[in-house]
């Protein structure tokens, strides 16, 4: 008997856009289905359907959704009136979201808020002792004590393991996980991957998990649905859909998916002094009692592209942006060509300043939304050159090109640009100087893994065509065969460990690198 | 751009209803001020009979004056007063409250806490005491209801550039070395249009409330120069022998300043419904 069964679902917006076009999957108790697409595809509204839920602004125009408890009857979630299928929620079909931070409630203390999901539905048995229960089940302490916590005395991982424990706590037929791990770092990922993966199959579970992520789907996953424009285009078992993908989409977002293996060998013998453009020395930052960076050296020399790997909280943004003049109060010393650099972006002369580029990590928030794409490519020449307007426009449109940017976006706003096409402008804001060191702060991890590949192949061929420097800084160890010839990795604001890229991911030196290599989800 | 902001604004009823009753009431203040003397044929200070008597009209009032003409005539003042007093209050506000949003430190702290000690301040006692002081001077008028307006616009314009200085494009512009002038001006200033627009709208309708108010206490525009607020001190007595002295400024006044709440509103949703647009 299957737990879920959704067929032909469609849905569309209010105003008759379709959303859905017959969406149709089921989950047997015990196993967990994948749902994968790219932003737009449809996949959070065909997972929370199994909720009877849709999202302001969305309607279920036909299709069911049938939901069997264990041992009883299936009742179809879409059919049912507003308070019954209020009653199924949380205790027959459980709801994890993406962001725990988000989702518990700041003001209650853990345990009173997984004993509410039990009192809401009346829990027969005795409230206290399956509180207990469920958090020794995932993981956690079960004491009185660690109860008495609220949430953020957590960290985002056992925050994460508490929103599990509530959507457990009944023992549901179905559950439906939305992203779960997209915040967080790699090695409590795997933690609550492997979390997820015993209670589905201890509680005979039927588990539905939404994600963009096709790595942690071949870990988890037992069967995979593949949706493409509010359609499943291919679905089947999680090693037959991933190894031998038949639908073209399918093969062309797997193809886009930087494995770590990658192609060997690019890089030559490490020399550190030799011909080096960019120098970091005892770089220190500290924020009141906190010091994020404790004494960082790093060298980037002429052409090369140097990957700076750290997980969140290492320092790595703090020290990219040391690197540019952002963060005023970093000490330590940064020299260009063997010159020191201001710790101010505004005490940098014009030179200076078009020589070291920065490309943000979010291409939302590094436009500004009321200029257009060409004035904004233009703000670096109008203030480090003395280009008049002409020139500047000449070289505006010239940049453009060459990060494959049609002309007919120049004149547009930033809100008519998809987010690679934004990145693309992003990224040509950067090189309308033509620096010599390009850095580039998790350019990639606010877009779809199809966006991201030709992103990358984008600054691969930019480095070869201008011959700049590029640091890459990331937390996605996969890319590093796809952009670097070095790696460098900080962790608590330190390098513990540098080298060439095939050094590094074959004979990992320290301790870390090891953990971290272990804990990257691979296809 | 704050052209769409108008232009989706316009799109709401309320803002056509707001738009209609605020033009009629502009049109009135200013053909009346241009052609009053040839619609009723006497001047703002000429006696066309006897004290409270039905002549014209509207008949006369106190001393004699024709109602209409002294209607017809007395809205531009009030209107540019107002207008110019929230211009000083909107512009001295913005640029403090985005100096001191983007600053932050001790200058954010003199800033906010100086306009905390006006807000304290009741507007109108404010505006009392320094004319009790002067003297009811036309430019100290505007001066003081533009001065008391500054804090209460300032602290729109802060919090709203603390939003928008958090966001990387501001971090991109100081990356390339752009004078803090340049940046508040070019990259904040054109993302806070929206809230700064719904404040416009609502110092506006408060400007002329204080105008008329204080020109009814005789502190305001003096006798015998015809004005609105003046004229319903004026003829308060006679309310019941000849309201028409009363009746039309304070529909006017009430047709105005509703009318300006509506754009306002208007305003208000339409910055409220862009800005979940884009997030």
């Amino acid at each position: 008997m299957t737990a879920l069964d959704v067929t032909d679902l469609h849905v569309s917006t209010v105003d008759d856009t379709p959303v859905l076009r017959g969406v149709s999957y089921s989950i047997e108790p015990g196993e967990i289905l994948a749902l994968v697409g790219e932003s737009g595809s449809g996949k959070t509204t065909a997972g929370l359907a199994a909720l009877g839920h849709f999202r302001t602004g969305l309607k279920a125009v036909s299709g069911s959704v049938l939901a069997s408890s264990c041992g009883g009857a299936p009742s179809d979630v879409l059919a049912l009136p507003e308070k019954q299928r209020r009653a199924l929620r949380g205790r027959v079909i459980s709801y994890i979201p993406q962001d725990p931070a988000l989702s518990l409630n700041h003001s209650l203390r853990i345990g009173k808020q997984i004993a509410e999901v039990l009192e809401v539905h009346g829990y027969p048995g005795s409230v206290e002792d399956r509180v207990r229960e469920t958090l020794t089940e995932v993981g956690l302490p079960s004491d009185t004590e660690y109860q008495r916590r609220y949430p953020h005395q957590l960290s985002g991982g056992q925050q994460q393991r508490v929103g599990i424990a509530m959507a457990f706590a009944w023992k549901p037929s179905v559950v439906v996980l939305d992203e779960p791990t997209t915040g967080l770092d790699v090695t409590t990922q795997a933690l609550i991957l492997e979390t997820v993966a015993k209670l589905a199959a201890e509680q005979d579970t039927a588990a539905l998990y939404i994600t963009h992520d096709l790595a942690v789907v071949a870990q988890i996953a037992h069967r995979v649905a593949v949706m493409y424009s509010g359609e499943i285009v291919e679905s089947g078992a999680a090693r037959q859909v991933l190894h031998e993908p038949q639908h073209s989409y399918t093969r062309a977002l797997m193809a886009a998916v930087p494995g770590i293996e990658g192609p060997v060998g690019r890089s030559e013998a490490e020399e550190p002094d030799e011909d080096v453009v960019l120098r970091a020395e005892r770089i220190e930052v500290s924020y009141a009692d906190t010091k994020v960076l404790r004494g960082v050296d790093l060298a980037v020399r002429r052409g090369e592209s140097v990957l700076l790997l750290g997980e969140s909280g290492s320092g790595k943004t703090t020290l990219s942006r040391s690197l540019c003049g952002l963060i005023e109060k970093c000490t330590g010393t940064v020299t260009l060509d063997g010159n020191p650099l201001s710790a101010s972006a505004r005490k940098r002369s014009c030179e200076q300043l078009r020589d070291v580029q920065y490309v943000f990590q979010s291409p939302f928030s590094s436009l500004n939304p009321r200029r257009t794409i060409a004035e904004s490519v233009e703000v670096p020449l109008r203030q480090l050159t003395d280009l008049d307007k002409d020139q500047r426009r000449k070289r505006v449109a010239e940049v453009l090109e060459q990060v494959r940017l049609d002309p007919e976006y120049a004149d547009r706003l930033p809100g008519g640009l998809s987010g690679g096409q934004r990145q693309r402008a992003a990224i040509a804001r950067a090189l309308v100087t033509t620096p010599k060191v390009l850095v580039c702060d998790e350019v990639t991890s606010a877009l779809d893994v199809s966006v991201q590949a030709t992103i990358l192949e984008l600054l691969g061929e930019l480095r070869t065509e201008l011959g700049m420097s590029i640091l890459f800084v990331t937390h996605n160890i996969a890319l590093a065969r796809h952009v670097a010839d070095r790696i460098a990795v900080l962790r608590e604001g330190l390098i513990v460990e540098q080298g060439t890229v095939d050094r590094v991911l074959d004979a990992p030196e320290h301790e870390y690198t090891r953990e971290l290599l272990a804990n990257t989800p691979k296809l | 751009m704050s052209g769409g902001l108008l232009r989706r604004a316009l799109g709401l009823r309320q803002a056509k209803i707001g738009l209609t009753l605020t033009g009629i009431v502009v049109l009135l203040a200013v053909a009346g001020a241009l052609f009053g003397n040839m619609i009723t044929g006497y001047q703002p200070d000429d006696f066309s009979g006897k004290p409270f008597h039905a002549n014209g009209m509207a008949g006369t009032d106190g001393v004699g004056r024709d109602v209409l003409t002294r209607f017809l005539d007395g809205g531009l003042d009030l209107l540019g007063y107002g207008l110019a007093a929230t211009a000083i209050g909107v512009l001295l506000g913005a640029a403090l409250g985005m100096l001191a949003g983007y600053t932050g430190g001790w200058l954010d702290g003199l800033i906010m806490r100086g306009s905390d000690v006006l807000l304290s301040i009741p507007q109108l006692v404010f505006a009392l005491l320094a004319i009790a002081m002067i003297g009811p001077k036309g430019w100290l008028l505007i001066l003081v209801i533009g001065i008391t307006h500054a804090p209460r616009v300032a602290r729109v314009a802060r919090q709203t550039t603390v939003g928008v200085i958090g966001q990387d494009y501001i971090k991109a512009a100081q990356l390339y070395g752009m004078p803090r002038r340049r940046i508040l001006l070019r990259e904040v200033l054109p993302n806070i249009t929206g809230p700064l627009m719904v404040e416009l709208g609502l110092r506006l309708t408060y400007s002329i409330g204080y105008v008329a108010s204080l020109s009814f206490l005789g502190l305001g525009i003096q006798p015998p120069a015809a004005d609105w607020g003046l004229m319903i001190n004026e003829n308060r007595i006679a309310l019941v022998v000849q309201p028409w002295g009363v009746v039309l400024p304070v529909l006017a006044i009430a047709v105005l300043t509703v009318g300006t709440n509506l754009i306002t509103d208007s305003l208000a949703a339409a910055a409220a419904r862009r800005t979940t647009e884009e997030s």
